[in-house]
């Protein structure tokens, strides 16, 4: 009987009241009528599962009670209803939009095995205190010392043109050692990966596929492997293919290819281009590998004081290989997407709140008919889960929508998927920041506030809950215009940044310039002359096409490779020791600076005469004559590429001595936001067939007065006709390369601008609700004074003091907030001070301006409020 | 009870919603026609009834009599039994009007679906 009761309390609390009684009844006649201890036995038991069925379903009714009860009450408040709806579903859309983001990006483990042994090496240069990627020979040197690790590989990034098979295409490749694949730790889907005998020197060509490029181009064939391929014009065969989320080093890798380092490779230490990945060894942790590599690096440096003078190294686990700018630019979309939660679930505890007090008669009166504190919490739970529940599932839609543009803040320096998948964790996320704010936010102000006091709301009428829930909502509106204000304040100061950036100059034209490359694949094209005719051909026929003002050759656009840089010995200029002494290097063919818009400031453009049996020149830009000779003539100075007193070197023709003939103005070649190396400009003829194939140069730029899209066809046109294997890739506008630099700042400004708007606006709708409400509670005092002779204005002055009175506070603290928020935001404040005055102004006006908007109607109302009514109530 | 036009419609719509009748609430609006019961009584009657073949379980009864109760299909009884005979746990129920109703309009759907079945040769003609 005990038991029978204690499984009775599983019944909800109204049912039990009601009927438990009488099932203990009906228990002790079925048992007293029981034939037996086994049919007592057997009576027990039934009864046993009939309460746990019973329990189940009487509380599905009173769900579906519930249910029935708030939908048709919130039929007759549909305002109530949408607003709560939308205001929820704003909040969790954010907050679920920046958090399956930022875990993609900075906290799920990237997907590959035990991914926290993952790491990257760079040799760093002590004196300048960049990193660098490595040189084979330090590589090979680092690989035999140090034990920190259980594996070691390097690669490089490099792309390839495939021919045949359809179009010529370009690939990206990663040209990779043996022991990469297996060190990332990911398996071939099909076939297998590289050997250590497919990494020597004229070992026959093999390669792995992606996924994407194995379903794109082979339609997932698996009968691919095997298969031979043509990329630039030397056959590969097909061993393996890697699943479908392997995307090392980066995601956009189609291919990879064996490393096949060459004999000489070895002999210097000043040719970097190896990145480096490793497996740290159980139980090693990155501190610990980077002090090893220090202790090589240092015993290298004795070794080859003069090669590796100064090279040390970094340790740095692939997940943190992310820039401080990433970094923040989630961060900081995070914090915006918590701050329009907060103001999302401030107002939703308002808005429950006003409700809780125009019902709390109805409530009060079904307490005094019966309905137990429990059933009446019960309802109001069902309520705001119902509410926030469909905003939630909403706010799920709308951070599906909004995908597309925050996935442009996943940078693509980690070999991960570029957009977030939408998994249990999200929906997981999504439902308990929906949950939280329901419950939290939508029910226990309510609860809390209902209380003891709901049986006295009969008696005493409004007046003194009113007070104290006013203070709470009033305390919540400050909050919401703090947060307002910190999320005006941040974005504007992002929006400064990104108008100081984009007011950068280029040190080039980009309007009206089309560009696109055509990589010559090397065994082919070995022969200067080839490439001379090839690049002349094309350039010609560009030339005489209508429309055109100018067309050349260079070696990559600027802020397209930032590399290529390089060590300069100037004559007559001893270097400093840790001074800096390097330059990008480019080769390009007559016209490029009139056809990028480069000022030529002295001397002249390389010409055709420049060939390579003629005078080695080069042309510089001003940074390079600043550097070494300021304020002297340069034309006619001389310098050369290379380490100091590198004799053995300088006999290499791209290490000749080189005589400037012309002086430009700097360009950009790093990017908007970077310090970039002075520039040194070669002519094309003058490369060397055996050295340097890297820079020949690649991409045409087209300067045509029209509309870009019309003249592609043209282009492609020509190229075919010059060389019908091979494929024209990245057409766009130099004026798209240049917005690309400040793309993730706009992006971001527009996520923050768009939370700061849904932030102001639900501030001022807070304002709004809880003035009107304060207007209508107080309607009768409000009716006093207008009897006892107050004006119009004195009313109205009382409504927007009020108002006023709030979001003044709100605006100190959130000024106050926003400092802060500034200062962490200040690595991507490009200059911009975090304590902008104009921002942080006109952000406090935008607070006061919305105020006033909010407090308009409610004073408008107040004026309205009639004496001789208000006073004959009660 | 003389019922209005506008009434009748009224109860016909309710009836619509209320139809069919789950099978132990037509039972207990059966056990309920002759004369008011407590619950215990109404699980006697439904068993003697069925020939034992329906034993409702307490959970079932109380749920049923819960919902019969909102929807106004039977009603409590406010006078109860002489003192010595009444047990003060026992609550007794009536049947409403509209319990009646409803009990009426269940046994007339049922009985077209017999008559379809029968039409069919699907059920023994009758006695």
């Amino acid at each position: 009987m005990r038991a029978y009761r204690a499984l009775l309390r599983l019944l909800p609390a109204s049912f039990r009241g009601e009927y438990g009684e009488e099932m203990l009844a009906v228990l002790e006649r079925r048992l007293r009528d029981a034939p037996g201890a086994l049919g007592r036995l057997l009576v027990v038991a039934g009864a046993a599962l009939d309460v746990l069925t019973c329990a189940l379903r009487v509380h599905l009714d009173v769900l579906r009670q519930d249910l029935r009860y708030v939908v048709r009450s919130l039929r007759r408040t549909p305002g109530f209803a949408l607003t709560v709806v939308a205001v929820a579903a704003l909040g969790v859309g954010a907050t679920t939009a920046a958090f399956s983001v930022t875990d993609h990006v900075l906290i799920r483990p990237l997907p590959y095995p035990d991914p926290d042994r993952l790491v990257e090496l760079w040799q760093s240069d002590r004196a300048e205190g960049y990193t660098n990627e490595l040189s084979p020979a330090n590589y090979r040197d680092w690989q035999r010392l140090a034990t920190s690790f259980e594996a070691m590989g390097a690669f490089y990034k490099t792309s390839v043109n495939l021919v045949g098979d359809g179009d010529p295409v370009r690939l990206q490749a990663a040209t990779v050692t043996a022991e990469v694949l297996p060190v990332v730790g990911t398996r071939p889907l099909l076939g297998r990966s590289f050997s250590p005998e497919e990494d020597k020197e004229g070992a026959a060509g093999t390669l792995v596929l992606s996924y994407g490029l194995w379903q794109d181009r082979f339609a997932g064939d698996p009968a691919v492997l095997g298969r031979k391929l043509l990329l630039d014009d030397q056959p590969y065969q097909v061993i393996g293919v890697m699943p479908a989320g392997f995307l090392f080093p980066r995601r956009e890798t189609q291919l990879w290819l064996p490393m096949r380092f060459e004999a000489q490779a070895f002999e210097r230490r000043d040719d970097l281009y190896l990145e480096c990945v490793a497996r740290l060894r159980p139980n090693v942790g990155v501190g610990a590998a980077r002090a090893e590599i220090t202790l090589v690096t240092a015993q290298l440096e004795r070794q080859y004081p003069k090669e590796n003078k100064n090279v040390g190294g970094a340790v740095v686990g692939l997940r943190d290989e992310l820039s401080r700018q990433s970094r923040m630019l989630l961060l900081a979309l995070l914090g915006a997407a918590l701050g329009v939660l907060l103001i999302a679930c401030t107002n939703l505890a308002s808005l429950f709140l006003a409700r809780a007090l125009e019902r709390r008669q109805e409530l009060a009166v079904r307490t005094a008919l019966g309905a137990g504190r429990e059933r009446l919490a019960r309802q109001l739970l069902t309520e705001s889960l119902l509410l926030g529940g469909t905003g939630g599932a909403l706010g799920v839609l709308l951070a599906f929508a909004a995908m597309p543009l925050v996935v442009r803040l996943v940078p693509n320096a980690l070999p991960i998927g570029e957009a977030p998948p939408l998994d249990l964790r999200i929906l997981g996320f999504a439902a308990l920041t929906t949950l939280v704010t329901a419950v939290f936010f939508g029910l226990a102000p309510v609860l809390r506030s209902l209380g003891d006091r709901a049986a006295s709301a009969l008696r005493e009428g409004a007046r003194s809950i009113a007070a104290g829930r006013e203070r709470l909502r009033s305390a919540l509106v400050v909050a919401e215009v703090a947060v307002s204000v910190v999320l005006l304040i941040s974005s504007g100061l992002l929006i400064r940044a990104l108008l100081r950036v984009q007011a950068v100059d280029p040190g080039f034209k980009p309007k009206g310039v089309v560009t696109l490359r055509t990589t010559l694949p090397m065994p082919k094209y070995q022969s200067i002359d080839k490439r001379v005719a090839f690049h002349a051909g094309v350039v010609e026929q560009v030339r005489a096409l209508p429309g055109v003002e100018n067309a050349a050759y260079g070696t990559s656009m600027p802020m397209v490779m930032t590399g290529g840089i390089w060590t300069i010995q100037a004559e007559g200029h001893p270097t400093q020791p840790g001074e800096s002494r390097t330059a990008s290097m480019r080769y390009v063919t007559p016209g490029y600076f009139a056809t990028l818009g480069i000022p030529i400031v002295a001397g002249r453009d390389v010409s055709d005469t420049d060939a390579a049996g003629t005078l080695q020149v080069a042309v510089v830009s001003q940074s390079f004559v600043e550097r070494y000779w300021p304020g002297e003539n340069a034309i006619g100075r001389r310098f050369r590429f290379g380490l100091l007193g590198g004799d053995d070197i300088s006999n290499a023709r791209p290490f000749q001595d080189r005589t400037i003939v012309g002086v430009t103005g700097d360009v950009r070649v790093r990017g908007l936001e970077r310090r970039s190396e002075p520039q040194v400009y070669l002519p094309h003829r003058q490369q060397p067939e055996d050295a340097m194939g890297w820079y020949t140069p690649q991409d045409l730029a087209v300067r045509y007065a029209g509309d870009a899209a019309a003249i592609v066809p043209a282009l492609r046109r020509i190229v075919a006709r010059e060389d019908p294997t091979l494929p024209v890739a990245d057409v766009r506008t130099l004026e798209t390369i240049v917005a690309g630099q400040t793309a993730p700042r706009r992006v971001q400004v527009r996520v923050l601008a768009g939370f700061a708007a849904v932030a102001v606006l639900l501030a001022g709708v807070g304002i709004h609700g809880l003035l009107a409400f304060l207007v209508a509670s107080r309607s009768r005092e409000i009716g006093v004074r207008r009897a006892l002779g107050a004006r119009t204005h004195d009313i109205v002055a009382l409504v927007l003091r009020h108002g006023l009175g709030l979001a003044a506070l709100g605006i100190a603290f959130g000024l106050g907030l926003a400092y802060l928020a500034g200062r962490s935001l200040e690595a991507l404040l490009a200059g911009v001070s975090p304590r902008d005055l104009a921002t942080f102004a006109l952000a406090g006006g935008l607070a006061v301006a919305t105020a006033l908007a909010g407090s308009l109607l409610p004073a408008l109302r107040a004026i309205r409020v009639d004496p001789l009514k208000m006073i004959r109530v009660d | 009870m003389a019922l209005s036009r506008d009434e009748r419609a009224e109860v016909r719509r309710e009836l619509d919603t209320l139809l069919p009748l789950p099978l132990a609430t037509f039972h207990i609006l059966l056990a309920l026609s002759d004369e008011d019961r407590h619950g215990y009584a109404i699980l006697q009657e439904v068993e003697r009834r069925t020939g034992g073949e329906l034993r409702l379980s307490a959970g079932t009864l109380y749920r049923s009599i819960q919902r019969m109760l909102e929807d106004g299909l039977i009603a409590e009884r406010r006078e109860r039994p002489a003192p010595d005979e009444d047990d003060e746990r026992r609550r007794y129920y009536r049947i409403t009007p509209l319990g009646s109703a409803a009990a009426r309009a269940e046994a007339a759907r049922l009985s077209a679906l017999v008559r379809m079945a029968r039409a069919k040769g699907l059920a023994p003609e009758r006695a």
